[in-house]
């Protein structure tokens, strides 16, 4: 996956662990727009408003 | 059948939704990652090496997003996270040496199954009595703690407050305006490195407990600090584990997409649920959580594959609840009367 597997050794599992940290940064702002945008509305659902 | 990333999307589906459930875990409690995936893994068939590799790369990935989230609500000592990294990783080294030692005799795998039966039964029997005996209203410790505010006495645990009680220098302050040697700190990060390097786990759940029961922190502290210190952990032993092709992206990167949104839902709930009624919980998890390596081994040594199952649907099941009743007990507090200055954040 991304071309990983050309890779070797260590310079493949420092690739592996930059994707994910890559995937988790992504992840966390990606999430954290959609609850800027969404959050609010989401909450007042859940609270019966 | 339609594929991504080389697996079937029914199977995606099941790691985003299993990556969710372990996310809420995770973000409420710190702890939860490699305890759950890793068994779940083996009993599908993955190799140790990929089961073991690929759950840590995926703890590494949730305690990345859950500190990030963590440290947004003031929830993480750096100071304590760093002293503790010292310490525990002179623990982890002590912990594999024994391991080593007891394998030379030959009696590894039946003394490591016994003390983690021993030692997660026993912390889940403390912790379930702790929040039956504070049930009444006396003792424990709110989740809304103010990122600099002075704690309240009574919240600190008797054990925790005479080993603040020892003033041997250097003393350092802590998050919540605690006081206590740097030694101290050292000793029990170093107790919680030997025990996770001896028994081969992330040790989330043992060093949450600690950072409260030992040091006093406070519960919000403990959690975003143990995940500070989770992410380097995770970050090296994902690392060690990739050079021998033991990390599977098409595992790691599904389970990670469902367990960021339950990562962000646990580490939200903190701020909103009474932490009493999540603790019992906690504690109940754990002592499920013995019976299903008991189980396991059993299975193991009686030659009984069916018993790993047996053993997974304990573990998943008391996963299950607990998540539930954490997101239960957030949707009450939002609906409660009053409630209306409730945020996400």
């Amino acid at each position: 996956m991304f071309g990983i597997e050309t890779l070797t050794g260590s310079t493949q599992a420092a690739a592996l662990v930059g994707v994910v940290l890559v995937e988790a940064m992504v992840l966390y702002v990606g999430y954290g727009a959609l609850e800027s945008a969404v959050g609010s509305t989401v909450l007042k659902l859940l609270g019966g408003n | 059948m339609f594929e991504l990333f080389g697996i079937s999307a029914g199977l995606l589906a099941m790691f985003v939704g299993f990556g969710l459930l372990i996310g809420v875990l995770f973000g409420f409690f710190g702890m939860g990652g490699s305890f759950l995936v890793t068994p779940a893994l083996l009993v599908m068939g993955y190799p140790s090496r990929v089961a073991v590799g690929s759950g840590l790369a995926f703890v590494f990935g949730t305690s990345v997003i859950a500190t990030l989230k963590h440290r947004d609500l003031g929830q993480v000592d750096y100071k304590l996270g760093v002293s503790m990294i010292i310490g525990t990783t002179v623990g982890l080294e002590v912990g594999k040496e024994i391991v080593l030692y007891l394998e030379e005799l030959g009696l590894a795998g039946n003394i490591i199954s016994v003390t983690y039966v021993l030692l997660l039964g026993g912390i889940g029997a403390f912790v379930t009595y702790e929040a039956l005996k504070g049930g009444d209203g006396d003792g424990g410790v709110s989740h809304d703690v103010e990122e600099d505010a002075e704690i309240n006495a009574d919240d600190i645990p008797e054990i925790a407050k005479k080993i603040q009680s020892y003033s041997l220098p250097p003393m350092i302050t802590l998050r919540g305006g605690i006081q206590v040697s740097l030694w101290m700190v050292l000793l029990v990060a170093f107790a919680t490195g030997l025990l996770s390097g001896f028994l081969g786990v992330g040790g989330g759940f043992i060093r949450m407990p600690a950072l409260f029961y030992l040091i006093g922190v406070p519960v919000p502290i403990a959690v975003g600090t143990d995940l500070f210190e989770i992410m380097f952990s995770g970050g090296i032993g994902s690392f060690l584990y990739a050079q021998s092709g033991g990390v599977d992206l098409s595992i790691v990167a599904p389970l990670l997409a469902g367990s960021a949104l339950g990562a962000r839902v646990g580490s939200a709930a903190t701020s909103i649920v009474n932490e009493d009624e999540i603790k019992i919980y906690f504690g109940l998890m754990l002592l499920l959580g013995a019976l299903a390596v008991a189980v396991r081994q059993a299975g193991n040594y009686l030659g009984m594959g069916v018993l790993d199952y047996v053993s997974l649907a304990l573990i998943l099941g008391s996963a299950l609840m607990v998540a539930g009743a954490v997101i239960y007990s957030a949707l009450k507090s939002i609906r409660a009367p009053g409630s209306a200055g409730v945020t996400a954040d």
